[in-house]
């Protein structure tokens, strides 16, 4: 086989803030022989990105290439004029960004930018290149492929956009097409819909391609072979089914054994004890109330649950399900528009205005996002005294010997102590955001996606400590994430939401097999397996989503459901079912009905295309 | 449409709005005096009495709220009293200068807009290159030093040392074009340089923060010369900041104005201004500063229209 | 070292904005007293005399020596224009960030009328101020401090808003705390930076609008003169290009391009 491209010794250098220098790809070697598909994958800082660009001979600024051969096909890309390098990128070697939300211009038609390729190269006149670009709308599954391409990029959705960017860098036929995370940012449900669309036009057209990702499962469905890179250094290469099975480095093993977390063994809650937070008919939204009572925007509708002490809740929904808007509700951030909650059997107002002290301390929250939830001004010391202060009335040696004992809980030294906390890494900062919630002593800590901005490996540790805490402490969580591997991991209840509805509810258990509510099963189904050929198998219908209204009351996932039954879903407002296993569901379906579909569905199964 | 015929709206809405707000704001100004206005007019040796009757005839002794609307509605009727040091209508006085004034102003930017335009494109088309740091030095230099400074030096240079111009500009009635290069070049090339400097600067700042955004890279990442990525990809994005940029620019221009009448003699209501400052003639200032206010506003609310035009958002 | 660091941090230009910005203020704490001669005491019967060994800048138009008056003026100039800063910099910061953690009501009172007040040009809304209070030093001191208020405030409003939302404010009100400590400990240290920047660049904005306020014999009257004042009372010596017209001008370029200078270092070379 030919090699389309070849990558030797590739050094690039960074220059730091105060004048130094850093390498942060050394000495990288790779190639791709025509039409595979190899995937660079490795965490935050692992360089994969700019490996990728670097193969248009791009550098973000401040790095350099500083040795190292890159060719493609019979030609040196280091050696190329600028003019040469101009007709090299996008002609030849074209790219798929990771947001594709921000990398299309805003002010230009989606048309115009997508032929503006074929435009600066001379390719194709307008109107053949206008009706390649229709086809490729169409064998990406785009719909509406004829008049799609008029509309700005505001006004599609974000699956859609980074399919339209696909179709951008296949338009001129390149011969290395590079995909730089181009899932990442998508909801799971999405995210199979854009892969398959991917895999279907890189098979029919033989495309040679890189495909950078953090992710193995996504990898192992894309790529032929595979590169692990770690802090700008290859670990390990080799074919994908290899490298699967029997891989050969630490590191990789590491990276395989944090993408699958394993069943967690909390969930000693008692029961028969009350709960620590029970929720009724919660209903909240932002804007005035209207006539009927419901906010302008309700986000969050007819929300029940409880959490039984020292136990796990999670909360499962995709972005805009209203997940985080139950936590700030609950932490009192959100008016509620309706409904009651309990604290430990007594009434929690809404409000947080309203709430004494006493029941602001019991209730913490812990953000997603470590960076903007510690005050970048503070020290560490400073951020973990003020809730001992505030809710403990601790000061003096008896308050730093808390700080010190709370550093131990979550494993940071003391040396930390004293440093502004713009200086910790990522897991560290969401450590010290852990402590100052313990430094409240409260029942119940609202964890808003407190690993999903981490790398694998450490959102991993994160999770354990989780779970060393609330056995040690006896703390209940309410664990919100869009990853119901990892909910299924360390819950022990179950809520998934839906368009601010629950749509099931049930014990850790009855999320292992089916039946499931159809969103459930679409969202379980929806996760890559770290296993070839998943994608093929898994033969889910593509979503709908005609994005109309619907009713208030009736099922918000009507215009998604696959096994919708027409003239009773569209027009009823669906009860809830309590299944067999335990957990329950809104749905118009029965258990039998439900799991015969799901039972029908696996029998069909068949690769598509 | 209807949601950007709604947007125009509620912005012209909300500078009404604010007009009114600033002739509040001038009206308490002026009428905060520490001192008896009528007395300091008339002078020590003024009796009582006649203080007294000057009071009533300016109408100072009703309540401040009566005397303001009484103002506010002489103003919108076009007749805003007398001037208090030459004794002539404001409105007379006022419409003999303001013609002036705004003759001046519009050359001025006639010339300074696309120049600082391009100036601006042309510095962040080769953002971080020598060219780049040359122009941002140059644009700096002119931004940081007092206008009185660049027209004192413009008249050593074209006026003492090569005697190309006059240093004192007039305007007859029927000027030849001679004439009319003589009187306005020194004052519209200082204004403008002042002007070119403050836009070209804030053009640049507005480019470059979108040269950073990663539709840019994408651009670049599909074999775009970098013409093609500030003209087609980064400019239409950046019209709003620079629309807004521009009308920020030509509220310096009024300032600018004020220093450029007086140094250079022109009679335009600047100067008018500065003579009711130094005579506290409130009447005569009053209706200075307003008109100064409404110019800034009105150029604001223009650049605020291009910006809600050309946000492709609000476009169907 | 600690030059060399400075170096590294400002780059040349950044060093050469700082070193003028600190003899401009060395001159306006000592240049009385360093002055070879009394601002108002006549050393020559020649006026507008050019560069001398004897009088280094030549004499005025009064035969006074310009460069004992430039030492002189510099007090105001400086003076003036950092008190008016600081002026508006704890007003408009104090107001923004109140107005930032108040009610809904409050903040858009507050900010509507700010925004009136920034749509009157800076110099027209000095001169209005000076011609209904006068232009005494103190007064002075408070117009142009105020003049520029509601600039500061509009930044330190945005800011305080911005940060307002991130999350670590959020935890805090989370944990009960009341607006005081939310403004103050929270939301104001991460405002100290920024603010500081504007700070620079209002002494600039606040010197180039003294001067032309003096300039145009409102700002600071005789028998005291600023650097602008300078200019004005040198204006018949412009014929003859006299050093006593061209060097209190650019006296007050050296001192805003300075500034400027060490400013933009300071950002960061973008």
């Amino acid at each position: 086989m030919v090699d389309q491209l070849q990558v030797d010794g590739l050094r690039i250098v960074a220059s730091t803030g105060d004048g130094g220098r850093k390498t942060i790809v050394s000495d990288v070697s790779f190639s791709i022989p025509r039409g595979e598909v190899l995937a660079l994958i490795g965490e935050s800082g692992s360089g994969k990105t700019t490996i990728a660009l670097s193969l248009l001979r791009y550098v973000r600024r401040g790095c350099h290439i500083a040795s190292g051969s890159i060719r493609l096909g019979d030609s040196d890309v280091m050696a190329m004029s600028e003019r040469e390098l101009r007709s090299l990128r996008g002609r030849r070697v074209s790219y798929v960004a990771q947001s594709a939300a921000s990398a299309f211009n805003p002010s230009m038609r989606i048309m115009g930018q997508i032929l503006e390729t074929t435009r600066i190269h001379k390719t194709l006149p307008r109107k053949e290149a206008e009706s390649r670009a229709v086809e490729l709308f169409r064998a990406l599954a785009l719909p509406e492929p004829e008049s799609i391409g008029s509309r700005y990029p505001h006004q599609v959705s974000g699956g859609q956009l980074q399919r339209l960017m696909a179709a951008m860098a296949l338009i001129t036929e390149p011969e290395l097409v590079i995909f730089d995370e181009p899932t990442t940012a998508l909801d799971v449900t999405t995210q199979i819909d854009v892969l398959r669309a991917f895999k279907r036009v890189v098979r029919e057209r033989g495309i040679t391609a890189v495909y950078v990702s953090h992710d193995l499962a996504v990898v192992a469905q894309m790529a032929d072979r595979v590169v692990v890179l770690n802090a700008g250094e290859i670990r390990e290469s080799g074919p994908t089914a290899q490298l699967l099975q029997n891989p050969q480095d630490h590191y990789t093993r590491e990276l395989m054994a944090a993408a699958r977390p394993a069943l967690g063994c909390a969930g000693e809650g008692v029961a028969s004890e009350s709960p620590v937070l029970s929720v009724k008919d919660l209903t909240a939204g932002y804007g005035q109330p209207g006539k009927d009572g419901r906010p302008k925007v309700t986000i969050l509708e007819a929300i029940n649950f409880s959490i039984p002490r020292g136990t796990t809740l999670g909360v499962i929904g995709e972005s805009g399900s209203g997940k985080s808007t139950l936590a700030r509700a609950v932490a009192g951030l959100v008016p509620l528009a309706d409904g009651t909650m309990t604290l430990s059997e007594a009434p929690l107002p809404g409000e947080m205005a309203q709430r004494n002290r006493e029941q602001l301390r019991k209730v913490q929250i812990v953000f997603q996002n470590a960076d903007t939830a510690l005050n970048p001004a503070h020290t560490v010391a400073r951020i973990l005294a003020r809730p001992l202060a505030f809710y403990h009335q601790m000061d003096g040696p008896q308050r730093d010997r808390r700080v010190r004992e709370l550093l131990d809980l979550v494993h940071l030294p003391a040396a930390i102590l004293d440093q502004p906390c713009v200086r910790l890494s990522g897991g560290q900062k969401q450590r010290v955001n852990l402590a100052r919630a313990l430094a409240a002593e409260p029942d119940l800590i609202l964890c808003d996606e407190v690993t999903s901005a981490l790398d694998t490996v450490v959102a991993a540790a994160i999770l354990d400590l989780l779970m060393e805490l609330q056995r040690e402490l006896k703390v209940s969580y309410m664990f919100i994430s869009h990853d119901i591997s990892t909910v299924r991991a360390i819950c022990d209840d179950v809520l998934v939401l839906y368009a601010g509805r629950i749509v099931e509810f049930g014990s850790r258990e009855t999320f292992s097999a089916a039946p499931f509510h159809p969103y459930t099963d679409l969202l379980i189904r929806s996760v890559p397996e770290l296993a070839q050929g998943w994608l093929e198998r898994s033969g889910h219908p593509p979503s709908k989503g005609s994005g109309g209204e619907i009713a208030p009351g009736l099922c918000p996932f009507l215009d998604r459901c696959p096994v919708i039954i027409p003239g009773q879903c569209d027009r009823v407002p669906p009860p809830w079912h309590h299944l067999a296993a335990g957990n329950s569901v809104l749905c118009h379906h029965t258990q039998d009905a439900l799991a015969g579909e799901r039972a029908m569905d696996e029998g069909a199964r068949s690769p598509r295309g | 449409m209807t949601t950007i015929v709604e947007l125009l709206l509620r912005r012209l809405g909300a500078s009404l709005a604010t007009l009114l707000l600033v002739s509040a704001v001038v009206f308490l100004i002026t009428n905060l005096l520490p001192g008896d206005p009528v007395q300091e007019m008339l002078g020590q040796a003024a009796t009582p009495e006649v203080v007294e009757a000057l009071r009533a005839k300016l109408g100072l002794n009703e309540p401040a709220y009566l005397r303001y609307l009484h103002w506010l509605g002489s103003m919108l009727s076009g007749s805003p009293g007398v001037s208090i040091a030459n004794n002539m209508p404001v409105a007379e006085l006022v419409a003999d200068r303001l013609p002036r004034s705004l003759t001046l102003a519009g050359i001025t930017t006639v010339v300074a807009v696309p120049l600082a335009l391009l100036v601006g494109i042309v510095a962040a088309m080769h953002h971080g290159t020598r060219t780049d740091s040359i122009i941002s030095g140059l644009v700096m230099f002119v931004v940081a030093v007092p206008e009185f400074l660049v027209a004192t030096v413009a008249v050593l240079i074209f006026a003492v040392k090569l005697r190309w111009l006059s240093a004192v500009s007039y305007a007859p009635p029927d000027p030849t074009l001679a004439e009319f290069l003589e009187t306005y070049a020194l004052p519209v090339l200082t204004l403008s340089l002042v002007l070119v400097g403050q836009m070209a600067r804030m053009t640049r700042a507005a480019l470059i923060e979108q040269l950073q955004q990663p539709y840019i890279e994408m651009a670049v990442l599909k074999g775009a010369s970098p013409a093609r990525v500030v003209l087609r990809h980064a400019l239409p994005n950046a019209v709003g900041p620079i629309a807004n940029a521009v009308a920020l620019s030509l509220s310096y221009l009024m300032g600018g104005v004020v220093i450029i009448e007086v140094i250079f003699n022109y009679p335009g209501i600047a100067s008018l201004m500065v003579d009711s400052v130094t005579n506290r003639d409130f009447p005569l200032l009053q209706v200075c500063a307003m008109l100064f206010c409404a110019g800034y506003l009105i150029l604001v609310l223009l650049a605020d229209v291009a910006a809600i035009l050309s946000n492709p958002r609000l476009r169907k | 070292m600690f030059v060399k660091q400075l170096y590294r941090r400002l780059g040349l230009s950044g060093c050469l904005g700082l070193a003028l910005a600190v003899l401009w203020i060395l001159l306006s704490l000592l240049g009385p007293v360093l002055a070879p001669h009394g601002p108002g005491e006549i050393v020559d019967y020649e006026v507008f005399l050019p560069m001398s060994a004897e009088h280094p800048l030549g004499t005025d138009y009064l035969g006074r020596s310009v460069l004992s008056r430039i030492m002189d003026g510099a007090r105001f100039t400086v003076g003036i224009a950092l008190a008016a800063a600081s002026l508006a910099a704890l007003l408009g910061t104090g107001l923004g960030l109140f107005s930032a953690v108040s009610s809904k009501a409050v903040d858009e009172s507050v900010s509507r009328l700010m925004d009136a007040l920034l749509s009157i040009p800076n110099k027209i809304f000095a001169l209005v101020m000076i011609a209904a209070f006068g232009s005494s030093i103190p007064l002075l001191l408070l117009i142009t401090g105020v003049t520029y208020t509601p600039g500061v405030y509009r930044i330190a409003r945005a800011l305080a808003v911005n940060i307002n939302q991130v999350d670590y404010i959020q935890v805090a009100r989370a944990r009960g705390e009341g607006r005081l400590y939310l403004a103050v400990s929270e939301v104001l240290p991460n405002m100290v930076h920024p603010m500081l920047t504007d700070f620079g660049l209002r002494f600039v904005y606040i010197v180039l609008l003294l001067s032309s306020l003096s300039f145009l014999g409102l700002g600071v009257q005789p028998p005291n003169a600023d650097l602008g004042s300078l200019v004005r009372e040198n204006m018949s010596g412009l014929w003859e290009a006299a050093p006593a017209i061209i060097a209190p001008a650019a006296a007050i370029a050296s001192l805003t391009i300075g500034v400027n200078l060490f400013i933009d270092s300071l950002r960061g070379r973008r």
